[in-house]
Order: C-alpha cells, then structure tokens, then sequence
C-alpha cells in the first residue's frame, strides 16, 4: 500500500498552470523529509515531464505514489506518441516549436535528463496512440 | 562569494531579498534556456538569465536555486517578482550582458559547473 498516492491531470498548451503539479509534489516529499540531493532529482524529472506533458502531448496525467522506500511517477499521455524513440532520447533533438524555444524549453534535453536523475527510467510509446514513461527512485 | 559582492561586482538592483544578501552561493550557471538549467544545476548557484518569465521562478524553484540576476537591463513583472518571494528568493538586474555578466563574476573568483561527463 502506497503512502502517499495523488493523481495530477495536466493539459495540453497549459503554460500558465505548467509546474504545479511538481511544486506539489515538491512541497508533499519536503515534507516528508526527503534528503535535498534526492528531492531535487525527483523534482527535475516531475517537472521535466510535467512540461512534456504540456509541450508535446494531448494532454496526459501524472500517477504519484509515496512507498515506505520508494517514489514513483507513472505518466501516462493520449497521445499522439512519439515516432522515434531513439531520437527522442538524444540529448539536443526536439520537436518543440519556436514558441516553446522563447519561453526558455525545447532544448532536447528532457528526456535524456530524466533517465540521467531517476534510479529507474523506462519509456513506451506508440506514434497515434500515446507514451507512458515510469520512473522510480529509491527512498533507502 | 556571498551575494552582496555580486550585487556589487555587477552594480545590480536588488529587486527583491535585501535581508539575503549575505547567503553564499559557490558557482554561477549562465543561461536563457531553462531546459539547461535543469539539466546542469547541482548545489548552491546563481542563475545569470536574460530570460524573463515566470518559468524562470518554477525552473529555480525545482533545482532550489535561490539567487538569480537578470542580464541585459531586463527587469521581472511584479508577477514574477511575487512568485519569487513566495520561494524566498534573492532576484538582481544588471545591465551588463550575459557574456560580461559572466565574465566579471569569474575573473573574481565565481567558478562555474564543471563539464558533465
């Protein structure tokens, strides 16, 4: 049984809400007492992903569950999938359009980093159906 | 190098956390792409950004960065400004670009992120 588990939704396009649900889940595993080096590793890649959710997908949601020695974020999206997953996890490679390069993102870094800062990284995405990512980091 | 002397090497506005100017940071990361930001930052930096946009606050809040100084003459909306204090945050102005910005913060001992390997 999970400690802690809390569903975020996060839409397409959304900039200005882009964010909150990693801030919650920030303010949630602090709380908790969470060692800094680990909580910033965790925030990275809920809030890498949670604007990959905004930036790239049709709208998705973020599963967030607390164990006694462990995190865990399954993503799930409705798509529309991602065509080259290889190229995907290549740092520097993006899809995002000028609009998101002017706001600071886009950098193809996302995926890259998050498989760097979670202690388990897996991806599985279908072009016109969608991308689950789940990623868990150990707690002990 | 505490914040002050940043402040001071660059004849920066301090926008907001007058009350933390003392705190220490021990290297500088410059950059107007947050996605490096999130990518690079470890331990306690300041973020050189010519990049003004609350997106900036959240990307700093994440990787709990508590300084960041503005390049370019570009100054924060007070949206920003207020989502910044809400994470107790120092915020400065110069009006030096990022590459002098930089450039004067490392010529007076301000290290950077090493290479990532």
């Amino acid at each position: 049984m999970p400690l802690i588990a809390e569903v975020f939704p996060v839409e397409k396009d959304d900039f200005v809400t882009a964010g909150e649900a990693s801030a919650k889940i920030k303010r949630t595993l602090k709380k908790l007492g969470v060692d800094s080096a680990l909580l910033r590793r965790i925030s990275v890649c809920s809030y890498e992903v949670e604007l990959n959710l905004v930036i790239h997908s049709l709208g998705g949601t973020i599963d967030f569950q607390v164990t006694q020695d462990s995190v865990m974020l399954l993503v799930k999206d409705r798509g529309p999938g991602i065509a080259n997953l290889e190229l995907a996890m290549r740092e520097g490679w993006s899809t995002a359009p000028e609009s998101v390069r002017m706001m600071g993102f886009g950098a193809g870094m996302g995926l890259p980093n998050m498989k760097r800062n979670a202690d388990e990284f897996d991806i599985k995405s279908e072009a016109g159906v969608g991308t689950e990512i789940l990623m868990k980091f150990r707690l002990k | 190098m505490v914040i002050r002397r940043i402040a001071e090497l660059l004849e920066a506005e301090v926008i907001l956390g007058e009350d933390k100017l003392d705190m220490e940071v021990d290297m500088a990361f410059s950059s107007d792409m947050m996605s490096d930001v999130l990518a690079y930052v470890t331990g306690r930096t300041v973020l050189l950004t010519g990049l003004v946009n609350e997106h900036v606050i959240r990307t700093a809040e994440m990787v709990d960065l508590e300084c960041i100084v503005f390049v370019r003459g570009k100054l924060p909306t007070q949206e920003i400004i207020d989502k910044a204090k809400e994470n107790g945050m120092v915020l400065l102005a110069t009006t030096h670009t990022l590459y002098c910005t930089s450039g004067i913060l490392y010529s007076n001992g301000l290290t950077g992120i090493g290479r990532r390997k």
